[in-house]
């Protein structure tokens, strides 16, 4: 039997008794009733103002706003009576209910007829803006990964435009976007920026990504800068160029941080309130969903209800997909064995 | 490169390779520097254009000279002003607001951020998955119900209508940021400060806090600034109580008497709310940073 030496770069101090691993330092007596009496206050919370209302909502989903006359006995019903899927159907199909309890296609003008536009200016929103956001947070991250003086300057000057709270970046931009503002000035145009569909779904892109890519780039650069320079040395001298480098290199090692961040992006924008809100009240094609579940609060709690609960749908199976298609491991907890 | 190291005082050996090109080296550097400033134009422009209207009198709004002409305070005059109702006192109000979601927020998520961080116990998955479903949720979802119940409750329009949603709200992202920092912490030092003989609470004191306390100090800047953001919940929920309206909330309504686009007066008041964000996160970027990538990506 021939005695190991001890490896190099081992201290040369006696491991504690039992020593633990790094990331497995459990504490072993009554750990279930401790970690049950830690928890219980945030469970708690989150369940009487996220579950509890959640539930709510889903139950008035199905109740109805109006008064209907009931066909069988001529009477009117109590609002708040059962109505089945009739709030689903205003929304999805579009046919809102009538006093006689039959239903009509959703007079233009009217909430129910703009839902499946929400829908579309939502994910439009939400499509390129992530997209715009993903590019140019991977350029500035590349940039800020390049050892060079300043690089301290450009993070703090990136970290502005994220410090800054949305609706005052709402206001600073409606005042940029004047139709006799500084932009069209610059630009020598004349766009009535906030009150045409295009230049509007463009003014809240562009606010938008000027918000919102400095905490994509942060990301990004956090998973560049555990990427080793030996890689990229190696890949060097084996001749790859700067193009190959960056595909076969760069992009597979940041995907998780990518992930990580298009996931939570992603998931923001289509909740998207503030920016239009204040930007362009909602108007010329620029309502989400989130403005249109608002707008309906005052005119029926229960139809709000099914729309936010309809909402609420749409965003989880989205993130549900997105979680499989990244096969993301968001939850980078330790001790669960993901990496 | 040459291998001959800078300043060394070697016998001049004929080097192998020629040193390389300068004019490569100066062209990246020169696009990178190209690149790098036009990075740092399109994040401050913005700001800076804020700042100059700010201090320029309402009338010469739209002149677009880029450097601080017809300089005034009076716009500033309307941002603090405290009277009922004015901007000025919504400040404060965001300055309660936050600093009791922060305080509550960090109260309740130490705990959870501890035992999910070093206890291993049965649903803890299911804890967690709750957690982020929670942080994924648009508020939109449940502001309808709440809105009902706080109307039933005489709530709309009261402090505690903006501050209990909120709570709920930033734990999520408070529980999650401080079980990486925890799981990433060396708990091995408090074992080894007890077989040193130090009692529980000075093995605490001593030794855990400290390594502790930049976390928690993180963690409460970043509910700090998330609820100093929040619109939505306070929107709809302040329900028209100008006397509780969080500064986002009334910049959105800014009004400066009739017949004036109050365009900077809104940019001063915008100036107010954002300044001390600024500087808290310019103050303590490198934190900051460090706790937006904790958890997730392990850099």
């Amino acid at each position: 039997m021939t005695l190991a030496k001890p490896a190099a770069g081992q201290s040369g101090t006696a491991p504690l008794p039992s020593a633990p691993g790094p990331k497995r330092n459990k504490i072993k007596t009554g750990e279930g009733r401790l970690a049950f009496m830690l928890v219980a206050p945030t469970v708690a919370l989150l369940g009487l103002i996220v579950g509890y209302p959640i539930i709510k909502a889903v139950y008035q989903s199905f109740l109805s706003d109006t008064r209907t006359i009931d066909p069988e006995t001529g009477q009117f019903g109590e609002a708040g009576a059962w109505a089945g899927l009739t709030n689903y159907k205003q929304w999805l199909l579009q046919q809102c209910p009538t006093p006689t309890g039959r239903t009509v296609r959703c007079p233009t003008g009217t909430l129910g007829s703009q839902f499946w536009d929400s829908v579309t200016v939502t994910v439009g929103f939400t499509v390129v803006t992530v997209l715009l956001e993903t590019v140019i947070g991977m350029i500035f991250a590349l940039m800020m990964n390049r050892a060079f003086r300043g690089r301290a300057l450009v993070r703090a000057a990136i970290l502005i435009p994220w410090a800054i709270p949305t609706a005052v970046t709402a206001k600073l931009w409606q005042v940029v976007f004047d139709p006799q503002g500084i932009l069209n000035k610059m630009l020598g145009t004349n766009f009535a920026w906030t009150s045409e569909v295009w230049p509007a779904r463009t003014a809240i892109v562009i606010a938008d990504v000027w918000k919102t890519t400095p905490f994509i780039a942060l990301l990004i650069l956090a998973g560049l800068q555990g990427i080793s320079a030996d890689i990229y040395e190696s890949a060097k001298v084996d001749g790859a160029n700067a193009w190959q480098r960056f595909v076969k290199i760069t992009l597979p090692l940041v995907k998780p941080a990518l992930a990580v961040a298009v996931i939570f992006r992603t998931l923001d924008v289509l909740r998207m309130y503030d920016l239009p809100q204040i930007l362009t009240g909602g108007a010329n094609g620029t309502t989400t969903m989130s403005i249109l579940v608002v707008d309906q609060l005052n005119s029926g709690l229960n139809s709000a209800s099914a729309l936010s609960t309809i909402t609420f749908l749409f965003i989880f199976a989205i993130a549900l997909g997105m979680v499989r298609l990244f096969n993301a491991n968001i939850v980078g907890t330790p001790g669960k064995g993901g990496k | 490169m040459t291998a001959v190291a800078h300043g060394s005082t070697a016998v001049d050996t004929p080097t192998q390779h020629p040193p390389a090109p300068k004019k490569r080296f100066n062209r990246g550097n020169i696009g990178t520097m190209a690149v790098i400033a036009l990075i740092i134009f399109w994040c401050l422009a913005p700001f800076y254009w804020m700042l100059v209207l700010a201090f320029r009198e309402n009338a010469f709004t739209f002149e677009t000279t880029p450097w601080f002409t017809h300089v005034t305070l009076e716009n500033f005059r309307y941002a603090f002003d405290t009277t009922d109702n004015a901007f000025g006192r919504s400040l404060l109000n965001s300055l309660l607001i936050g600093s009791v979601v922060t305080f509550m927020a960090m109260v309740v998520g130490v705990f959870a951020g501890y035992a999910m961080a070093r206890l291993s116990f049965r649903g803890k998955g299911a804890v967690l998955a709750a957690i982020l479903g929670a942080s994924m949720f648009p508020g939109v979802a449940i502001l309808t119900p709440l809105f009902q119940l706080f109307a039933d409750w005489g709530w709309l329009g009261t402090y505690q209508a903006l501050i209990l949603p909120q709570i709920s709200f930033s734990l999520p992202l408070a529980v999650y940021t401080l079980t990486s920092f925890f799981s990433d912490m060396p708990w091995e030092l408090e074992q080894a400060a007890r077989v040193d003989g130090a009692t529980p609470g000075q093995a605490f004191r001593l030794v855990i806090f400290p390594l502790a306390a930049p976390a928690l100090f993180t963690t409460a800047i970043l509910v700090f600034l998330a609820s100093w953001n929040e619109y939505l919940l306070s929107s709809v929920l302040s329900n028209g109580v100008a006397s509780v309206e969080p500064s986002t909330v009334a910049l959105a309504l800014f009004t400066a008497g009739p017949h004036v686009v109050p365009y900077t007066q809104t940019m001063a008041a915008g100036v107010v709310v954002t300044v001390p964000l600024v500087i808290v996160v310019l103050l303590f970027q490198r934190r900051i940073v460090s706790g937006l990538t904790a958890g997730g990506v392990k850099g």
